[in-house]
């Protein structure tokens, strides 16, 4: 990768491969999506450039859940997995050096936030947050515990299946993204409002994650593997401006 | 049948969720002891050249209720337009701020310098303007903006002039207050809505 591909336009974000804005389903949406549509328009430097964080930010048990929250005193109560994976773009370039961070319940399905008042006990050894930078090939690993299912309101009964949320960074504002990662198996996937906000089962499917025990460590922990794709950039020889742009 | 594509597809969105501060400002979340400070926390260090300015608002969803929960990011040129990475940018300027509404308010501020004059890749020039990017409980992809300023030239940008419905332009201005500060009100849904941008 050269800093020119850091320049191009970003590829046109194809919304259909995204969830519904508005969906009853999840009825939070009803009053937050917007009812106009979007002005789509070339990405330009705004979009094309982004923040760069250095790896001097990064503490060294900064993707290390289990004993992040107690600075390595004490582990978090759990079952104990690595969650790994890349950060490609949509041209199947990795993305180097770009930040990932994660945050996520308990093992009881509780958060460490003011507004969760769910019954499950916080963990003392846990916080529940982790960050780390992809490697020049794209990867990226956390250690950490999986989370548990919890109620939320929304319809009568709906449970949130076990997740992690994503927040990737990318090389470029435009390719900014929030995703949650899911684990294979979970039969509360399939009932999930937030889930079916995504039409296309294909693109559910991709956020789920498959045991990896390729990556487990015998007496230690199982792994889980989540590949992230970032939008891509248009490479084009052929300019021209817009009429009236 | 056809050859098949080898492109990837983009990875789907879905929500922030109310606990999104614990993953991205865990320190404003309370979990203060997990990392030395919040990244993000000012797009500008001691030195940064310019006008410094504070604009504050609000994000309002469809019923006009100030959310209480909103993330918003932050990204900008320099004072010069030029963005951090970029030859020449002005080193106290990182141009990316997160910042979040207020628990009990609603109201969100951003402290940072007025961004210069940003050029298209066909020499047109872009009026000063701030990239934002707003993810929240029932927002389900992260809805991007931006604010221009009212004591601006905004008549020949590229992005404004696109706008059909010209009252709508209004939207995405921040009003000068006096001195260095501006209001910009995000409307997610129904009268005054923003516009909100696919780029």
């Amino acid at each position: 990768m050269t800093d020119d591909y850091d320049t191009l336009p970003l590829i046109p974000r194809n919304r259909a491969v995204h969830p519904d804005p508005y969906d009853p389903g999840y009825k939070t949406t009803m009053t937050r999506a917007p009812s106009l549509p979007l002005l789509s328009l070339d990405s330009t430097v705004t979009e094309q450039t982004g923040p760069v964080f250095g790896h001097g930010v990064i503490g060294t048990l900064d993707n290390n859940l289990i004993l992040n929250w107690t600075k390595g005193e004490a582990p978090a109560v759990g079952e104990r997995i690595l969650v790994h994976g890349r950060v490609l773009d949509e041209t199947g370039r990795p993305v180097p050096e770009t930040l990932v961070e994660i945050w996520q319940a308990n093992a009881g399905g509780r958060y460490r936030h003011l507004k969760d008042t769910y019954f499950a006990p916080l963990d003392p050894n846990f916080g529940g947050c982790g960050r780390t930078l992809t490697d020049v090939q794209g990867h990226y690993q956390f250690l950490t515990i999986r989370p548990g299912a919890y109620p939320w309101p929304n319809r009568g009964n709906d449970w949130r299946p076990m997740h992690i949320h994503f927040s990737v960074f990318g090389r470029a504002f435009g390719q900014r993204l929030i995703t949650q990662m899911y684990f294979e198996g979970d039969p509360l996937i399939d009932r999930c409002p937030i889930v079916a906000t995504i039409k296309d089962r294909g693109q559910i499917e991709q956020l789920v994650a498959p045991l990896d025990m390729s990556r487990a460590k015998p007496m230690d922990f199982l792994a889980y593997k989540f590949d992230i794709v970032l939008r891509g950039r248009r490479q084009t020889f052929f300019e021209n401006r817009p009429e009236g742009m | 049948m056809t050859q098949k594509l080898t492109t990837l597809t983009e990875t789907a969105s879905q929500t922030a969720g109310p606990y999104v501060h614990i993953g991205c400002i865990p320190t404003f979340a309370g979990l203060g002891a997990i990392y030395p400070e919040d990244l993000g926390g000012s797009p500008i260090s001691e030195g940064a050249k310019g006008k410094v300015i504070t604009i504050t608002g609000s994000v309002y969803d469809g019923t006009g209720w100030a959310m209480r929960d909103a993330l918003l990011e932050s990204w900008q040129a320099d004072a010069s337009g030029i963005y951090a990475g970029q030859p020449n940018a002005d080193p106290a300027v990182t141009g990316f701020c997160r910042f979040a509404a207020d628990g009990t308010t609603g109201e969100f501020t951003l402290r940072t310098v007025k961004p210069g004059r940003v050029a298209m890749r066909d020499g047109r020039m872009q009026a000063p303007h701030i990239a934002i990017w707003i993810v929240a409980r029932g927002i389900n992809v992260g809805l991007s903006t931006r604010i221009y300023f009212s004591d601006e030239d905004n008549a020949t940008d590229p992005v404004l002039s696109r706008i059909e419905q010209r009252p709508r332009v209004e939207t995405m201005i921040a009003r000068a207050q006096g001195g260095e500060s501006y209001r910009f009100d995000i409307r997610l849904q129904g009268d005054g809505e923003t516009v909100f941008l696919d780029m």
